[in-house]
This record gives structure tokens, sequence and C-alpha cells, in this order.
């Protein structure tokens, strides 16, 4: 497989797009011939779905590479196959239906255990070895992190202030906005204006911003220092003046992720039913009451949704950061600093995974939230 | 036969019911009181939101040297316009030009776009239809997956892809031996395709456990394999689905700056990546700046504009990300 990617490297860019895809596309054409063929009976597919079980793995073990020295993966994967046959065979749906599953299943799981488990799992033992990982150093990374100069203590005090001020406001303006236009005349074109964000990138969005908040010496080219001096006062260089320069990176955040609460909330006001607001005014309840009382309760999971989102968006902020101040003047968080210590020379990895390791602290509660949500549903409880 | 004959008809149900749905909001709106005041803080909101682009955008268009000395606010008084910026940015280099980056960038996203839309249909499919042991465990599992922040996985991955991979001594897997090979997008299309899966295969899977259960059995009776099932019944009816995840994604990749920091160097920099160079570097070159930014953002606002629909539909259903 490093031999067709290096192959695919040298031809021009454009034409790498049809040829990988192709590539895809035999592949899982393979696949999904298989899964029409595994569940039929007749000994010539018995012996089809043995060979495939036998070789598919030991074949995929060789495409992707081994050591001289690890060749004994080959047999081993063929055993494997091998077993996954035999419970086949005695498989409660029939002949071939776990093979089915595999076919099914395998590209997704495999694909999720080498990018995402696997990685994570290497990313918590590393944040407890020392940076070329030959021996295990306890809790000196984190140590490290945090010791004076490394500017690690600021940076998760200012990933804790994103993450409690960014969903709050995106979501409070979101929701009010989502109100305002509910039902008016121009709801779809007032939408577009506050939801256009969602599609611009974080970097294009700092750089927007960078160019509002500009601060040059003599005729301002900004427009927040142009009001400033409008209104009569001094030109502040915003972006290096702290804590003042976090708010304002905040507000990047908040600008971007507004629309995405107002389109998910408007969604849910949209929900409610009729009735209920009818009623509520004809009980004489004023647009503030109805809102509290009929509104919000009707779309309170909605709102915690967004605000989760938002929330998880907000821990993982690093394009703003790395676009705008690239974490001087007080503004780096966790995210950001994480990369910065990989980029070191020499790459501090242990630094770095122990500031990964506080990132996934932070977003466990959620995730923990999440999966518990999740399960009720499946459960049907 | 069965998914052609149902398709056009459940669309068509859609669009109807999506114009009474309109209807009756214009109804509504006549109905509506105390609407002034709410329609004007409206409006201030959706000017504030706007401003800082169309700042920015005016400015791609002005002057090197007006942009520098005046605020782009002076231009409706003294308009000089030009498209050299956009011009001269296509073609700066820093480590690439910018034109060749913007190429990168359409080389990272379609296959990272398509490929995890197939592995995800695949297992979103087995996951909604066929029944195994520890099918609510793996799919809360892959769940999860979703919100673990990538940051977490990046560095092993990369090592993974150069270095390869040796357990308790045993060198097991010799990596990819893309180093220093600029023009290689094999181990960015890998990532973004491992990143999305979660997401993907929630939001495909949530679509296709809706599609009526009657049309499966029907099509079982029949004597339809699940292949037959998947290839004739679920992929026709799981388009509105696809395209959503598909907007979703693409926008995604073409935005995404962390992956494209650790995956790619200097040659197949993606825009992103470049322009977050170029902030640094020339941080007050605006004509640069201004140029750039708007052919990064050019190609998000068309999906946008064009597919605004699908890509509500996404948000509404997957509502994380990342």
């Amino acid at each position: 497989m490093s031999a067709f990617f290096q192959w695919l490297a040298t031809i021009p860019p454009l034409a790498q797009i049809p040829i990988i895809l192709v590539a895809f596309g035999v592949v899982v054409g393979l696949i999904l011939f298989f899964i029409e063929l595994a569940p039929r009976s007749g000994r010539g597919y018995s012996i089809m779905r043995l060979v495939v079980a036998v070789a598919v793995p030991a074949i995929l073990v060789l495409v992707l590479g081994v050591y001289n020295d690890a060749v004994w993966l080959v047999p081993l994967a063929a055993v494997l196959g091998a077993g996954l046959y035999l419970l086949d065979r005695r498989a409660r749906e029939g002949k071939g239906s776990l093979l089915q599953l595999v076919g099914f299943m395998a590209p997704a799981v495999l694909l999720l255990a080498i990018g995402l488990l696997y990685p994570t799992i290497q990313t918590i033992i590393a944040a407890f070895l020392s940076n070329d990982g030959s021996k295990f150093v306890g809790f000196d990374n984190f140590a490290y992190v945090f010791a004076g100069g490394n500017g690690g203590f600021i940076a998760l005090i200012n990933q804790i202030v994103w993450v409690l001020i960014t969903p709050v406001i995106a979501t409070a303006i979101g929701l009010a906005y989502a109100v305002f236009i509910d039902k008016s005349r121009g709801e779809k074109v007032l939408k577009v204006f506050v939801f256009m964000p969602v599609a611009i990138s974080f970097v294009g969005a700092s750089i927007i911003f960078k160019f509002f908040y500009d601060y040059q010496q003599g005729a301002q080219i900004g427009l927040l220092n142009q009001i400033v001096v409008w209104f009569g006062g001094q030109p502040v260089n915003w972006l290096q003046t702290s804590p003042l320069n976090d708010a304002l990176l905040i507000i990047i955040l908040i600008w971007s992720q507004t629309g995405f609460a107002m389109v998910l909330l408007s969604a849910a006001i949209k929900g409610i039913p009729d009735e209920q607001m009818e009623a509520a005014e004809l009980d004489g309840a004023s647009a503030w009451e109805r809102f509290w009382n009929v509104t919000v309760p009707g779309i309170r999971p909605t709102i915690i949704v967004t605000w989760i989102t938002i929330a998880i968006a907000s821990l993982k902020v690093y394009d703003i950061i790395a676009a705008t101040t690239q974490g001087q003047n007080n503004t780096s968080v966790i995210s950001y600093q994480m990369v910065r210590l990989f980029q070191n020379l020499p790459p501090q990895t242990g630094g770095s995974s122990a500031e990964a390791v506080l990132l996934f602290v932070l977003i466990l509660p959620f995730l923990i939230y999440n999966a518990n949500n999740i399960r009720k549903q499946r459960l049907g409880l | 036969m069965i998914a052609t004959d149902i398709d056009p008809r459940s669309a068509k149900r859609v669009e109807k019911d999506q114009r009474r749905a309109e209807s009756a909001a214009f109804n509504a709106s006549k109905k509506r009181l105390s609407s002034k005041g709410a329609t004007i803080a409206a409006i201030v909101i959706a000017v504030i939101w706007t401003i800082p682009t169309f700042g920015l955008f005016v400015t791609s268009f002005r002057q090197p040297a007006d942009i520098n000395t005046s605020g782009w606010w002076t231009f409706f008084a003294h308009p000089d316009l030009t498209i050299s910026n956009y011009t001269n940015t296509l073609n700066f280099t820093d480590t690439i030009t910018v034109g060749q980056s913007f190429m990168n960038s359409l080389v990272i996203v379609i296959p990272a776009t398509l490929i995890p839309i197939a592995i995800a249909l695949l297992a979103a499919y087995a996951f909604a239809w066929i029944d195994f042991r520890g099918k609510n465990i793996l799919f809360i599992g892959v769940f999860s997956l979703q919100v673990v922040p990538i940051q977490v996985a990046l560095v092993p991955l990369l090592s993974l892809f150069s270095n390869g991979l040796t357990i308790g001594g045993w060198a097991v897997f010799p990596g990819l031996n893309l180093n220093g090979l600029d023009g290689s997008f094999a181990r960015i299309w890998l990532a973004h395709t491992m990143f999305a899966l979660p997401l993907a295969i929630f939001l495909l899977h949530n679509f296709i456990s809706a599609l009526p259960n009657d049309i499966m059995e029907a099509a079982r009776i029949d004597g339809a394999s699940h292949g037959q099932i998947f290839f004739r019944i679920v992929l026709p009816l799981a388009r509105p689905a696809i395209a959503s995840f598909a907007i979703l994604q693409f926008l995604w990749v073409w935005n995404d700056l962390l992956v494209a920091t650790i995956f790619t160097a200097g040659g197949n920099f993606p825009i992103t990546k470049l322009l977050t160079d170029l902030a640094g570097t020339y941080g007050q070159s605006w004509y640069l700046l201004s140029a750039g930014s708007f052919l990064a953002i050019i190609v998000p606002l068309i999906v946008f504009f064009s597919l605004q629909r699908f890509f509500v539909r996404g948000l509404l259903a997957g509502a994380t990300k990342g």
C-alpha cells in the first residue's frame, strides 16, 4: 500500500483524485460483491467463503506492509480468518450471515480502531512517559506543562473561560434572534446573515476579525478603533491588551457559532404546537411571559444540545488562536499549547500528550452525558 | 423497483409539506402583534453580524496603497476598484503559491468527503438492519468517539503513519514511508476519513434506521439479500441524509486547519494552512490576506448557498462534530 501511495504522490495533484476514488471504489465493490454471494448455499459458495475468510485477512496484513521479522502475522491473520469461518458455519442466522456482517462493519471498525481508539490510548500512555517514550515519569509532564514560563496555567484558565462564556452567549443570542425572526416576513433572508459565518472557516473568521480589530499609528483602518476614535477615544492595540484580547477572540467563536444555535433553536421553536401559544395568548400572557413559560420549556432539550455542542467546540478551538495571536499576550488555550509543544524542537511529546489528556478530561463530562442519553434512547427508557 | 417507486413520491410529499408549512408561517405572520420591535432588533443583529465580513470583502477590492492608509468605509466616498489583489494573491509564493494551495484543498476535500460516506453507509446499514450481539454497546462506543477531541489522536496517528508500529520490541508495521513526499495526500485523506466516521455512522444510521420496516420486510419476503436491500432500497432512499452529511464533511474538511497542520507539509498545504502562515508572516499585508481569505471562503459559501437546505438538515440531525 505504501508503494501505491508513493507512486500516487508522484503524479499531478488533480489526477490523484480520480485514481484514489477508483481504487477505493474497487475495494468497496469487492466487499459488496462478497456480501451478495456470502449467504448463498451450495458447496462452491462454502469453499468461496472459506477462501475469502482465510485469504482476505492475510492479504490485508501483507498489503498494509509488515517487516520481515513480523511475517508470522500473515499466518496468524489467516488462522483468525479460519476461526471466523468456523464461527460463521454455526451462526444462528445461517451460513454466511456472520461473514456478511463482518463485510459491512469491518472497514469502519478497523479505521476507527486505528484512527481514534489506538491513538487515544497511546496519547494517554505517552502523557506519563518521557519525551522519547523510554521511561515512565509519573506526573512530570503535567508538572512541566504547568511550570512557570510554559504558559500551561494561563492556557487552562483561558480554556475554562472560553467554555464558560462562548456557549452561553452564542445560545442566548441565537435564541433571541430565532424568536425575533420567527414567523416574520423576511425570516429566510434574515436567517442567512447570521447563519453564513457557520460556513466560514475559523481561519477566515479570524482574519476577518483581525482586520476588524486592527490597530495602527495614525489613521485607523480597523473599524473598531475607528469607532473609538469617532467617539473621541484613543485607539487601542486590542489583541495585545490582556485580558481584553481573550474576550475579543471569544467573540470570533461566538460570531461563528451563533448561527448554528439559531438554526437549531429556530427549528425547535417551530415544533412547539400553535395551540399552546394561542392558549397563552388568550390567557393574556405578554410576549415576554409567553417566551419564558411556553417557548423555553418547549425547547429545553434543544437548548441543552446546542449548549453542549458549542461547549465542545470551544474546548477544541485551535484555529482562532493559531490565525490571530499564536498564543501570545496570554491568549493561549490547551488545544493550542498541545500543538505548539509537539512542534517544538525537539518535540515535547510528553507535554503535548499531557495537554491532550487535560483536554480529554475536560470533555469527559460531556461525553458521559451524551453517551448516557443515547443509551437511554436506544434502550427505549 | 420498490425503491424507484417510493422515492419520487416521498420527495414530492416532503415538498408539499414544506410548502404547507411556509404558507402557514405566512398566515401566522399576519396574526403576529408586537413584531416591530423584534424585527428591528433582528435587523440590528444581522447588520452587526455582517459588517466585519463586508469590511474585509470591500478591502479585497481596494488598491493596496489605499488599504493601509484609509479605512474601508471611505471607499464609498472614493471608489477605486481593482481585482489585482486577487491575481497577485493567487501567484503569491510562501512555501507554495496561494493558487496551488487552493488546488491542494480541492484534492484533499473530494476523496476525504466521499470515502468516509461509503464506509459509514455500510456500517450504518449493519447497525440499523442487522441484528447481532453487542450491537448497542458498539454503537454507543462509536457515538462516544464523536466527542473525543481529535487532538488526542493526532500525534500517535502521525507517528503510526511515519514510524510504523512496534509492540514490545516487535516491529510490526513499517509505516507508510511518505515522509518528505510533498505530493502525497494519503495521510490527510486517511486522517480525515477516520475522524469523520463516528459522526457519519451516527447520522446515516439515524436516517437509515428510520426507514419504514414494511419495505424491508417486503423485500426480505421477496427473497432480497442484505446486499440487494442495501443497494436497491437503502442507498436511493438515504440520498437526502447522504447529501446532508456530504455537505457537513465537505465544509469541515475544507475549513480544517488542525488536521492539516499535522498531516501536511510544505508542498501539500491546503489554503487554510497557507493563510494562517501568511497571517503570521505578513500580518499587515491586508491586500494579500483579504483576497486570500475570500478565495478560501468562496467555496464553502457557494456550497452553503446552493445546498443550504441539506446543510441545515445535517446540522439538525447531527448537532456535534469534531
